[in-house]
């Protein structure tokens, strides 16, 4: 599989990024270590959405892409339950892309990341500019894309 | 928990700390966020970080667990003083959550949470909204990590009922 770099990324793309079977006993085991005790399964399992966000998002092209890691996250928003036995997709967006001005090397991603749920209704989507390396011979002489810099 | 009305901006909590092992980063990264800067000390050593370092991920929900422990005790307190403990809701999500340093092998990251803003729901009576800012500081004085969150706190009246 080719390795994705920073200028693989248009804004307006849009893909899929897999799916996973939310089982209770994976919410169960995260619960145990980081959400003693929640008062309802559904809740941890909206809680424990991020890691299993990124895990997906791993498999499916940050594991074979130049990936950076990210300075942050901008929002997450959890706007239904995610049920024990139910089958999630990941959806990602990019929003926008920005080459770093201090380091012409890298570039950031912008994206909402959505995870919806068998019936299609989002159940938490998430915003984030993670870093991706850029491609060696399309760097020279090259302007940043965009004006402004975080 | 203490109930909404109780609960008043700028007040701060000092939840706990944790000491990230190697043994610890590398087993929270195989399961949630498997990147080589995250498993593999000769790869980290190779990566922008230059040392293994903890997932982003794994910072937050260790803030998470301390959270969640502090609130037990707290409540055990007020349970042992005779006094009414209030319910915790669902949280609708975060905002602006930065990893300012990693956190490597070793590092003592202290959790503390600040409240910075509550509203009463006209929607749910019986509810307020609290957003706090939660943030994570290494044993040399460095944050590392900060977010503001919002959950949704039990009221001792709702607000039909208030005087």
């Amino acid at each position: 599989m080719p390795r994705l770099h920073w200028e693989d990324f248009t804004p307006g793309q849009i893909a899929e990024c897999g799916s996973r079977l939310i089982t209770r006993a994976e919410i169960i085991a995260f619960a145990a270590e980081y959400d003693p005790q929640p008062m309802h399964l559904d809740e941890a399992a909206a809680r424990h959405s991020c890691c299993i966000l990124m895990r997906m998002l791993s498999d499916d092209f940050i594991g074979h892409a130049s990936f950076m890691g990210a300075p942050g996250v901008e929002e997450v928003n959890w706007l239904a339950p995610i049920r024990p036995g139910e089958r999630i997709k990941a959806r990602a967006t990019v929003l926008e892309t920005r080459a770093s001005r201090s380091r012409p090397d890298v570039g950031f991603v912008k994206f909402r990341f959505e995870l919806v749920n068998a019936t299609d209704q989002p159940v938490m989507t998430l915003i984030v500019s993670p870093m991706f390396g850029r491609r060696a011979s399309d760097r020279e002489g090259e302007e940043p894309k965009a004006a402004s810099e975080r | 928990m203490k109930f909404f009305e109780d609960i008043g901006v700028g007040e701060i909590s000092d939840i706990g700390r944790h000491t990230f092992t190697a043994e610890d980063i590398k087993a929270f990264a195989t399961r949630f966020d498997p990147q080589p800067f995250h498993l593999d000390e000769a790869l980290a050593a190779r990566s922008q970080f230059g040392r293994l370092c903890a997932s982003g991920w794994h910072t937050a929900c260790v803030w998470m667990r301390l959270l969640i422990d502090f609130h037990r005790r707290e409540d055990e307190g007020r349970r042992a003083r005779g006094e009414a403990v209030a319910q915790l809701g669902p949280s609708p999500g975060f905002r602006d959550l930065k990893w300012l340093k990693p956190v490597y092998v070793g590092d003592t990251i202290s959790y503390a949470t600040e409240v910075v803003e509550t509203r009463p729901l006209s929607s749910r009576p019986d509810w307020g909204m609290i957003s706090v800012r939660n943030t994570g500081v290494n044993q040399h004085g460095e944050p590392v990590m900060s977010f503001i969150s919002s959950v949704l706190v039990e009221c001792r009246e709702p607000e039909a009922r208030r005087p």
